[in-house]
């Protein structure tokens, strides 16, 4: 007794548990090929939703200059194609050419006319891309010819263009901010929708839970992907469809597992512990129930994420997708499948961004499924 | 020697794991006779299959094992898969602990009992069936030619064991590994089985290796005892000296674990605690919305009971015969019919709201201490959970407090309060479990077999842990048991219990020195092999 | 056995009939129609052909005509492709889908089924990883970008296959498509072999197996594969179903005659009856594959039965 009384008045320090979620992490965190691809994940996300911030050309620009040129580290314009470029622009305000140079950043060119030139002539010469900041720097031949600076508009292309002159970079990273929300999104959708009726059917049980499992069986044997691409088509292609009605198919498997998880749970002893312990319903579902269905839901939806990305970018290469000049992964790739003889950097780019992030994901998946799920043990 | 069958020579199996290597068994030195039957015994974790595991190439695949055993002279360990499989099925054969999975769900026992013979001994499908029926009737399988094709889904335990040894003597094998036979089984079936094992023995006289955490089993029917403790042999000898004379305090202290002891009776005058009059339960199985055949199961069977304040009432009897449905039902977590009263309450027909008032008087410990407790809350949690409820107004450090007390009680230290359920042994999980029960200060404790699970050693430790908080606490048992030696320890009454009835009823000396039900003799006599 | 199979195929007709009634409807509530061309028509045409079609009477009535029909096994004539039925349409195209899936099912399955058990096999070593690491590509990798990609490397560059169309039906063109419509399948397949494949290899009976001095081949083939087999056998049906009755894509990529554009087609072009013909074939698809799927589930296993 003397023993217990000292326990009571020492300062109650107590030797911290390792808890299963801390071996979850644990177990994750040593998985090479998980973590690699997480890192890789944030990568791409951070590609995508910051890159639109820090990149120069937007992803529905223009450039008439540059359609379907391939990609370079290189700065467009090539030096070589800035004689042609000046002439026909010198042309266009009705001149003559007489000299052209350029230099690194720079250029030179002398022009000259029959009558003396309008110095508002610069203007067409700054109309190309590829040109900026044309001046006049000397006339000569009371001026009929001038000396003109000016700047070479370089523009970097690293992944080439599309065939409207749109830049790839920046379309790419547009594409992966609405694939990944998609992705997100629906998950989201199919979570709720999923986990509620699953759990409510695996908690009611009796009758409830039987009529419940009925529907969803009836709704499993309908051809959901051809109902999804009807709603788009007949709907109109709009975002938050895209991803209410990929949520909505996609609802079915999460409800089954939450049922099942549910179910299994009830029976275990610690929940009967709880009831002879007094507690209510409530109690024994936030306390017992939800910590721990969430392992098997958290498994689920990181293999739902790549699968709804890649149904989003199904029905985008079925050109059901995301309205131009918004873009996706699929729209992007679908538009890249059709001239793969002449432009195939327009499919191996966003290809893959897609497959990379796609492995990432499901990399990710099986280790968080080893990392919530040892069997081995 | 002659006729050393087998001979184990510094024997080492170790299994590789993320968090290290695992030394199973160390360097453990074996023989068996030709003809002898060698028990080797030990709690879970001794290395006792692992050991048999190894000889016939049965690890897990990142199991390594190094050393000899030479069998019939010849070097089992590291043997070509070719020749070592005309060695298993053929010369040893095995017997497994779980005769529920052991055989292939998918095929007929026939083709199942006849593939061994086909590949070993050459026989044409004809022969073997033949064979395999003259086998089934060996076993003692009513009706072996109709049996011969049945699924072991349409068998039961007791029977898909007997399967097992019919396939086991199929080949006249030499040597029998037997892992655990009985220990799946209700006592009565066990009691059968280890019959017919002695039996066949007698008549075919082939070697055993008996594989056994029960002392008592291995008594009656070894030769010679092997005592292995934590991958170490500690003790080989005769089986009457081992008993007679054991030398090692581990081989002392497993003899000693039998928990002894007896419980007087409470006062005749004691008022009734807990009474349940006309107490009857079913479930149904299957059906449903839809159709499809309901399965209705009277788990109880009109039963009257009777707990006195002081009292144990052990309720005794194999599985399926009601024994935990009526505890439950008696704490009201499941729906039966019935007068139930508490004290001076009526609570059959009490709402889980009105139930709630009474839970703190009552309280279940049970069987799975892995089960019972919520994996992802602390031990501490998990004990002051019902604080929670019913008495709110303590503060966090109230509850911590409370919890210290408890784990000291129960025989925990304090400082793991912190850890999680995975990390404790199955005896301490249980003390958490009882320590759950009793931090409320409940008048009734319902155990449903809270020592099944455990090893004797432990069990012995828990039992006694169950005894001082008692006596200390004037709590009230029902304890629910199959197994009758931790029974006639705790319990001064006691209730027998088959398919939902009660069969006999009486004081724990009545019912063990004089019972009466023919029921209640079968049991004791596979209990205790009077 | 027969009898169970008669009521399934009865219990599937509610099935099928919630199937066409929400397609109908949802179709019909959608804007736009099938005459609502870039050029109208002119008046007297669109009432003629309203009237050929029934689009003048009300919406609940075509419904009864067209359920009425179909019960007749007439799935009407196609809006759009005025010379032909929407059954004649189907006819022509479905046998090339049915050739085209029923190999790339077949490699699929069985392929799918091999590495998944040898990978299972020889866990954890180069060939396990390797194997697995093909599954990954293959369930990672669509096969609208595979598709392409394929017929870019080994058509256009390569200039080894022709880039597409059916030609004679022979290897030589089947094999690229055969390929992208098999490999997700494939390696869907083998991840859930392997992964049955190692727990039933763990399982008790296995142990007994192998205690019995039966050799692996034994083992593995007799008495792990059956077991092994329910989990991939359950997906069966729905892959059956898909792959069987034409993909959008490949037939899109490769230039081929079969069914699977025409949903897409017809959807687009508010073709209603032969948007409806598609959904009722993949409907009778997958209705006939989860019955063949539960009648292998009673071959495998005996503890299934039906009454």
């Amino acid at each position: 007794m003397s023993e217990m009384t000292q326990a009571l008045n020492e300062p109650t320090v107590a030797v911290q548990g390792t808890s299963l979620w801390a071996m979850a992490r644990h177990r994750f965190v040593r998985n090479k090929a998980a973590m690699a691809s997480l890192v890789v994940l944030i990568v791409v996300a951070v590609f995508s939703f910051g890159g639109t911030w820090v990149y120069p050309h937007k992803y529905d620009q223009i450039f008439s200059s540059y359609v379907a040129v391939p990609p370079s580290l290189d700065p467009y314009p090539l030096e070589d194609t800035l004689h042609q470029v000046m002439q026909t622009a010198v042309e266009r305000a009705r001149l003559r050419l007489d000299s052209f140079n350029a230099e690194g950043t720079s250029y030179t060119a002398r022009i000259s006319s029959d009558k003396p030139v309008d110095p508002r002539a610069t203007r067409y010469l700054d109309r190309p891309d590829e040109f900026d900041g044309a001046e006049i720097v000397s006339t000569l031949d009371d001026g009929k010819t001038v000396e003109v600076k000016g700047k070479i508009n370089g523009q970097y292309f690293p992944f080439g263009t599309d065939r409207n002159g749109r830049d790839l970079l920046p379309r790419i990273m547009v594409g992966g901010q609405v694939s990944i929300t998609v992705g997100l999104l629906a998950t989201f959708v199919s979570l709720i929708i999923g986990v509620t009726y699953g759990a409510v059917s695996g908690y009611v049980g009796g009758r409830v839970d039987n009529v419940m499992m009925r529907f969803v069986e009836i709704l499993y044997s309908l051809p959901f992907m051809f109902f999804v691409i009807m709603l788009v088509v007949f709907f109109g292609r709009h975002f938050v469809l895209i991803f209410a009605a990929i949520g909505a198919i996609e609802w079915l498997d999460m409800a089954r597992i939450v049922r099942g998880q549910t179910l299994t749970l009830k029976r275990r002893e610690f929940v009967e512990a709880a009831h002879a312990m007094g507690l209510s319903n409530w109690q024994i579902i936030r306390r017992h129930v939800i910590p721990n269905t969430i392992g098997p839901v958290v498994v689920f939806v990181t293999v739902l994420v790549p699968k709804v990305i890649l149904l989003e970018s199904f029905l985008s290469f079925l050109g059901l997708g995301v309205q131009e000049p918004m873009t996706s992964w699929g729209s992007l790739i679908a538009e890249g499948t059709t001239g793969m003889q002449y432009v195939p950097w327009l499919l191996i780019y966003p290809a893959s961004f897609f497959v990379v992030t796609l492995f990432a994901l499901n990399f990710i998946g099986d280790g968080l499924r080893d990392a919530l799920d040892p069997k081995d043990r | 020697m002659a006729d050393t069958l087998l001979d184990i020579r510094g024997l080492n199996v170790r299994f590789s794991t993320p968090t290290g290597d695992v030394h199973a068994v160390k360097g453990i030195d074996l023989t068996v006779a030709k003809g002898e039957t060698l028990a080797i015994v030990g709690e879970s974790g001794s290395g006792k299959s692992q050991t048999m595991m190894a000889l016939m190439g049965l690890l897990a695949s990142n199991g390594r094992v190094e050393g000899s055993a030479k069998f019939q002279g010849e070097e089992m360990i590291g043997l070509p898969l070719g020749k070592l499989n005309r060695i298993r099925g053929a010369k040893i054969t095995m017997i497994f602990q779980e005769p529920m999975t052991s055989l292939d769900p998918l095929y007929r026992i026939g083709k199942q009992l006849a593939e061994p013979m086909m590949r070993h001994r050459g026989l044409s499908a004809k022969a073997a069936r033949a064979r395999a029926i003259e086998l089934l009737e060996l076993v003692k399988i009513p009706d072996p030619e109709r049996r011969v094709d049945s699924y072991p889904y349409e068998m039961s335990g007791g029977q898909r064991q007997r399967v097992m040894i019919a396939m086991a003597l199929a080949n006249d094998p030499e040597l029998l590994i037997a892992d655990e036979p009985t220990t799946a089984l209700d006592v009565t079936i066990q009691a059968q089985i280890l019959e017919l094992l002695a039996e066949l023995k007698q008549r075919i006289g082939l070697a055993i290796v008996f594989i056994s955490h029960d002392l008592a089993i291995v008594r009656r029917f070894s030769d010679r005892v092997a005592v292995m403790r934590t991958g170490e042999v500690v003790e080989t000898g005769a089986v009457a000296d081992i008993f007679a004379n054991p030398q090692h305090p581990y081989t002392q202290m497993l003899l000693a674990a039998e928990p002894t002891g007896r419980k007087a009776p409470p006062a005749d005058n004691a008022p009734v605690l807990l009474e349940g009059r006309d107490v009857d339960v079913r479930f149904s199985m299957g059906g449903g919305f839809m159709g499809g055949k309901k399965l209705d199961i009277h788990a109880v069977d009109h039963v009257d009971i009777r707990l006195r304040e002081g009292q144990t009432i052990g309720i005794v009897g194999e599985s399926g015969s009601g024994k935990s449905t009526l505890g439950r039902a008696l704490l009201r977590l499941n729906h039966g019919t019935g007068a139930i009263r508490f004290g001076a309450d009526d609570i059959s027909e009490a709402s889980r709201q009105e139930m709630r008032r009474h839970r703190r008087q009552m309280q279940l410990v049970f069987q799975d201490p892995f089960g019972s407790l919520s994996p992802r809350m602390t031990a501490g949690q998990i004990v002051t959970e019902g604080l929670l409820v019913h008495e709110p107004q303590l503060t966090k450090k109230d509850r911590d407090l409370r919890a210290i007390k408890a784990f000291m009680e129960v025989g925990l230290d304090p400082a793991t309060r912190n850890r999680y359920p995975h990390e404790f042994s199955g005896g301490q999980r249980q003390r958490i479990a009882i320590a759950r029960a009793i931090i409320l200060k409940p008048q009734v404790v319902v155990l449903d077999e809270p020592t099944s699970a455990l090893d004797r050693s432990v069990q012995k430790q828990i039992v006694e842990l169950l005894r001082d908080l008692q006596a200390k606490h004037g709590l009230s048992y029902l304890f629910i048991s199959h197994d009758l030696a931790v029974v006639r320890a705790l319990s001064d009454y006691i209730v027998v219990m088959k398919s939902g009835k009660i069969v006999e009823e009486g004081s724990t000396d009545q019912i063990f020195d004089a019972p009466r039900e023919t029921y209640t003799r079968e049991l004791m006599a596979a209990a205790f092999g009077k | 056995m027969l009898r169970f199979v008669l009521r399934r195929l009865m219990s599937a007709l509610p099935t099928i009939f919630i199937v066409v009634t929400l397609s109908f409807f949802l179709m019909r509530v959608a804007p736009g129609g099938p005459f609502n061309l870039e050029r109208p028509l002119e008046p007297q045409v669109l009432e003629s052909l309203k009237r050929a079609f029934l689009l003048d009477r009300p919406l609940i009535v075509q419904y009864g005509h067209y359920l009425w029909n179909l019960l007749h096994g007439d799935l009407g004539p196609s809006f759009i492709y005025r010379d032909f039925t929407v059954a004649q349409l189907i006819a022509n195209s479905l046998p090339y889908s049915l050739t085209l899936g029923a190999w790339a099912l077949m490699v699929a399955v069985f392929g799918g089924i091999a590495i998944g058990s040898y990978a299972a096999l020889k866990q954890n070593s180069f060939v396990d990883y390797a194997v697995m690491s093909i599954a990954s590509f293959g369930i990672t990798v669509p096969n609208f970008v595979l598709a392409p990609v394929l017929s870019f490397v080994f058509a256009v560059v390569l200039h080894w296959l022709p880039a597409g169309g059916w030609g004679d039906g022979g290897p030589a063109n089947l094999l690229l498509p055969v390929i992208s419509l098999a490999l997700p399948q494939l390696a869907v397949f083998a991840r859930i072999t392997r992964g049955s494949m190692i727990e039933t290899l763990r399982a008790d009976h296995i142990r007994t197996a192998r205690a019995y001095g039966l050799p692996t081949r034994v083992v593995v083939i007799v008495h792990a594969m059956r077991a092994a087999l329910v989990p991939a056998v359950s997906y069966l049906g729905p892959v059956a179903a898909a792959v069987l009755t034409g993909s959008v894509v490949v037939e899109t990529v490769f230039g081929l005659p079969g069914v699977g554009r025409y949903f897409v087609l017809g959807a687009l072009n508010r073709d209603y009856t032969l948007v409806m013909g598609t959904v009722v074939l993949i409907s009778v698809f997958i209705v006939v594959f989860n019955l063949i799927v539960d009648i292998l589930y009673a071959v495998l296993d005996p503890r299934v039965r039906y009454e």
